[in-house]
């Protein structure tokens, strides 16, 4: 007769002194474990609820301007500097850590509509309506602001004073050439005082320009004659163009598919094209109730952040149709420029209040350094959240987003429009005869033609 | 040596395979009926990471899991592990072992009822005379003793040992570990049995007259209270796979009850006679019913069928972790064990003294050991290979210390089911109702259907008639009636699916017409 029985002595399966760890054992038997999809069910639960009570994306608002904010450029050497330029003439370096300015730009004689650093961080371009091109040395940035002085003023290293009144302007990625645009649209080398190559197609104002990231030589502009176009500098004249039935106030390049960009547009949509296909937008990002007035992209290039007229701050996904989180303040009027920060934690907005205000791109994300074991948590969290997303509960918690009132009310009658659209355009179809109007999908339907 | 060597390492496959379906919860999806690409992708990327965590966890199995299962097994096989005494296992196991197994005789405040924590470090005993003790199983220390001095029914832990209930005379109340009295669950009239539902932190009750309650023990809500109906009970038992209460009455049913349905989930009629004990299987598929009728059942609880039957007689029920059955009759104890099929058959015997009454056998978890509660006090026997030998420290942990015990607690708050996630599937939780049998079929249906009948009719082969009955005219007169009595039921069938009966019916039953159009209304007929 064999026999053994479980015997544990108490010192193996105990720690030996105090200082130890506990020991841990783990038995990943199932049947250990009951009711396992209800405990899952009810965390995933509990950490929306969760989820939603830790949401507090605002941190902050920066002070200081006394006009309307009417552009930021982001500073590639200091994660935590930013610049902004104001209806006034007034351009600030911030310290977004502190929320302080540190160095002030005074020049322009009117509102600066272009602001742009090189890549090495150490020019920063302004231009306005006063058709000046101001270039100034960015002053270093200490790591510890332990003055309480409001920053120091700086003189520009050069005015160039040109043709034209300016809307903006864009850095190249990888060289050392800016471009700006206006009445049309001008390539800079930041040595010469006049420009090195121009570019024009049409006589309407160009309200944007941007360099894309993965060729230094291609940029995008769109201008208010309702188009978007694509220039080489390599060829003398512009690539491409197409027009919309709405004029686009920004774009913006995805970094890391950088043949892909985003279009702020004026019917508050964000399309999102292929360079190489210009005929139809890959996705029509909603939710906007009013125009879109700029787009920034994450520097993961998986969300883009979108500031507009209608008072408020949007993060959408780059493939999602409709925003991921909706953020608004009671003092925040009309957003005129929105930043990602460099390290895709903040985002930065400047409104029509005068003031910089700072976000958390993820609403309730818990900022500082996290221990390892919270981290697991956290991301346990987020897996199950993901695992029951689609139940009802779970999917009305996370869904849920508290709207001021005339925002909700302007999405309702904007949503009430569209179906009455598309129903009116049903009917006619219905009585039209069979094939004339065929259905064209809503990602073609604002685009009216591609001009090569 | 080659072979052998190819031999040995499929050995070790098949194993592994195995001990993979052990840990990966269910087949996968199936995938090839989707058509939706992206969602196929996906899902076939979740499906690669749970077979590999499946894997990851079969493979670790030999580093993760220190202790070894116990056994009994015999030399040859004319020797039985039935007659193996007491005596002679505590003679081959070792020292450590050898000093878990006792008789306590406590003859004056008997007979003793017992309750294990779930982690088996705790035993908390109750005498029917009012006698209530609490033991730390692992240092076999006391840590309280005290009496109520009226009729103790039973006796339950709730989620730790910090504090537990007692079914007393008349209500049951609530002590802590220093036996200092928490609550008085007046609501709960003359408690009979109790059992925690440790996930859902509810105490269940069944009275004198009847009725179950739930009792929210974290935020002292009564969730629900139901009148059984059948009578007087004290057999009570959770099963531990779903949190349903089993209920056994004298009418020889059992009944399966949630707290959110007033009506049982499940009835059936198990015995003639009186049910006197009810046992749930750790996987939830198995329940063991005792009755006065001499014999116990057990039962398949996904097809509720008998899987088999026992002439023996039986006053208490308990299955092991490992899936052994113990079963108690007068001063007998006799453990039962599956050879495979459901085929139980005796394993281990024990004999009290005689004249002692068994009331109540309970394995200890994470043990080999048997507790036997009975008339002139408590004992304990080894059974080997009855408990789970490897524990998980985030689960259950015997060897916690205060502030593990701390944590969990907190955790186990965090994580408290609502009373509805108590179900008899509870793997139905998170998943898409099944979608509905169509019942009306569609037009086009109903066209091919009307066609087919058509062709049948018309190609029916006729009799040849005498007498000018098979003219042409009459032949074609009568294929045309055919026709048109199998069209006949399909028409009727196309007007329901358009959900609108004809214009003519419309027209004279709508009884308000404009004034003008009045007159082209059907008269109704006198």
């Amino acid at each position: 007769m064999r026999v053994k029985v479980i015997s544990r002595s108490t010192d193996e399966f105990t720690r030996d002194r105090s200082q130890d760890l506990q020991k841990v054992f783990r038995n990943y038997d199932p049947g250990l474990r009951s009711q396992e999809k209800a405990v899952e069910y009810t965390r995933a639960l509990n950490a929306a609820k969760l989820e939603k009570i830790f949401a507090k994306p605002f941190i902050g608002a920066m002070d200081g301007h006394i006009d309307a904010v009417s552009c930021m450029a982001k500073n590639p050497n200091h994660l935590k500097a930013i610049f902004s330029g104001s209806m006034d003439g007034d351009i600030r370096l911030w310290d977004i850590a502190a929320r302080k300015t540190v160095c002030q730009f005074p020049g322009h004689q009117g509102a600066v509509r272009g602001l742009t650093t090189s890549t090495e961080g150490d020019l920063l371009v302004s231009c306005g309506v006063d058709c000046t091109v101001r270039l100034w040395k960015v002053p270093m940035l200490k790591m510890v602001d332990t003055s309480d002085h409001i920053g120091d003023t700086s003189q520009p290293s050069a005015v160039y004073t040109w043709k034209h009144a300016f809307w903006g302007a864009d850095h190249q990625w990888d060289g050392n050439l800016f471009a700006t645009v206006g009445a049309q649209v001008d390539i800079w080398d930041p040595n010469r005082s006049e420009p090195v190559n121009s570019f024009e197609w049409g006589k309407d104002t160009v309200l944007s320009v941007r360099f894309d990231p993965g060729d230094c030589n291609i940029l995008i502009t769109s201008a208010s004659d309702r188009s978007l176009t694509l220039y080489d500098l390599r060829m003398s004249s512009p690539a491409r163009k197409l027009i919309m039935k709405t004029r686009c106030n920004s774009v913006c390049w995805n970094p890391r598919e950088p043949m892909n960009f985003t279009a702020a547009n004026e019917d508050t949509n964000c399309y999102s094209f292929d360079a190489r296909r210009l005929d139809e937008a890959k996705i029509v990002h909603k939710g906007h109730v009013s125009a879109v007035m700029d787009i920034d992209y994450s520097p993961t290039g998986r969300e883009f952040v979108t500031g507009s007229y209608d008072r408020t701050v949007r993060i959408f996904n780059y493939l999602g149709d409709h925003s991921r989180e909706i953020y608004h303040t009671k003092r925040m009027q009309r957003v005129f420029c929105v930043k990602y920060t460099y390290d895709g934690t903040y985002l930065v907005s400047g409104s029509d209040d005068t003031n910089l205000r700072l976000w958390k791109s993820k609403a309730s994300e818990q900022l500082g350094v996290l221990l390892p074991r919270e981290r697991k948590k956290q991301e346990y969290l987020d897996a199950v959240k993901e695992r029951y997303k689609h139940l009802p509960e779970v999917k009305r918690i996370v869904r849920h987003r508290h709207l001021p009132k005339p925002i909700y009310k302007a999405a309702n009658m904007r949503r009430t429009m569209i179906e009455a659209e598309n129903r009116k355009e049903e009917r006619r179809r219905k009585h039209s005869a069979p094939g004339s109007m065929p259905v064209q999908p809503f990602r073609k339907r604002r685009i009216i033609k591609e001009v090569e | 040596m080659a072979p052998a060597r190819v031999n040995a390492d499929k050995d070790a496959e098949d194993e592994l395979e195995m001990k993979v379906e052990k840990y990966s919860r269910g087949k996968g999806a199936d995938l090839k009926a989707l058509r939706d690409k992206k969602l196929k992708g996906q899902l076939a990327v979740k499906e690669k990471l749970y077979g590999q965590s499946a894997k990851a966890a079969a493979k670790a199995e030999q580093w993760l899991m220190p202790t070894e299962e116990g056994f009994l097994e015999p030399d040859e096989d004319l020797e039985k592990t039935y007659r193996v005494q007491q005596e002679l296992i505590l003679k081959e196991v070792d020292l450590l072992s050898s000093r878990k197994p006792f008789d306590m005789i406590l003859p004056v405040l008997g007979p003793y009822t017992i309750e294990y924590t779930s982690n088996g470090r705790y035993m908390l005993v109750g005498g029917r005379k009012g006698h209530l003790a609490m033991m730390d199983m692992l240092n076999m220390d006391l840590i309280k003793e005290f009496q109520v001095r009226e009729t103790v029914r039973d006796v339950a832990f709730l989620h730790n040992e910090q504090l537990y209930a007692v079914a007393q005379k008349k209500y049951p109340y609530i002590y802590n570990r220093h036996g200092t009295e928490i609550h008085c669950l007046k609501e709960h009239g003359k408690a009979l049995k109790l059992q925690f539902l440790t996930k859902q932190f509810l105490l269940t009750s069944i009275n004198s007259f009847g009725q179950l309650h739930y009792q929210d023990v974290s935020t002292g809500e009564m969730i629900a209270n139901y009148r059984t109906g059948l009578g007087r009970t004290d057999v009570m038992r959770v099963n531990p796979y779903n949190a349903v209460i089993g209920l056994g009455h004298a009418g020889g049913k059992v009944t399966m009850w949630k707290p959110t349905s007033v009506k049982p989930l499940v009835t059936m009629l198990c015995h003639h006679g009186p049910v006197t004990a009810v046992a749930f299987d750790r996987s939830g598929h198995l329940m063991v019913t005792a009755g006065v009728d001499r014999k116990i059942k057990i039962w398949d609880l996904r097809k509720y069928e008998v899987v088999n039957s026992y002439p023996v007689r039986a006053q208490s029920l308990d299955f092991s972790q490992k899936g052994l059955l113990a079963c108690s009759n007068g001063s007998l104890v006799e453990i039962y064990r599956d050879f495979g099929g459901h085929d139980y058959r005796l394993y281990m015997k024990h004999r009290m003294m005689k004249g002692y009454q068994v009331g109540k056998v309970l394995f200890r978890p994470y043990e080999d050991i048997l507790g036997i509660g009975h008339s002139m006090g408590l004992s304990s026997i080894l059974v080997p290979g009855s408990g789970e030998p490897n524990f998980d420290t985030f689960i259950e942990n015997p060897m916690e210390t205060t502030k593990q015990k701390r944590e969990k607690e907190v955790h186990a708050l965090l994580d408290k089911l609502p009373p509805d996630t108590i179900m008899l599937n509870p793997s139905l939780i998170a998943t898409v109702r099944a979608p509905k049998k169509k019942e009306k079929k569609t037009k086009k249906e109903i066209e091919e259907e009307v066609e087919e009948a058509v062709d049948a009719a018309k190609n029916m082969e006729r009799k040849k008639k005498t007498k000018g009955r098979s003219k042409p005219s009459k032949r074609a007169k009568k294929k045309e009636e055919d026709v048109f009595r199998a069209k006949r039921p399909f028409l009727e069938q196309s007007k329901e699916a358009d959900g609108r009966p004809d214009k003519k019916q419309r027209i004279g039953e709508e009884g308000e017409l404009p004034k003008a159009l009045q007159r082209f209304a059907k008269k109704p007929q006198s």
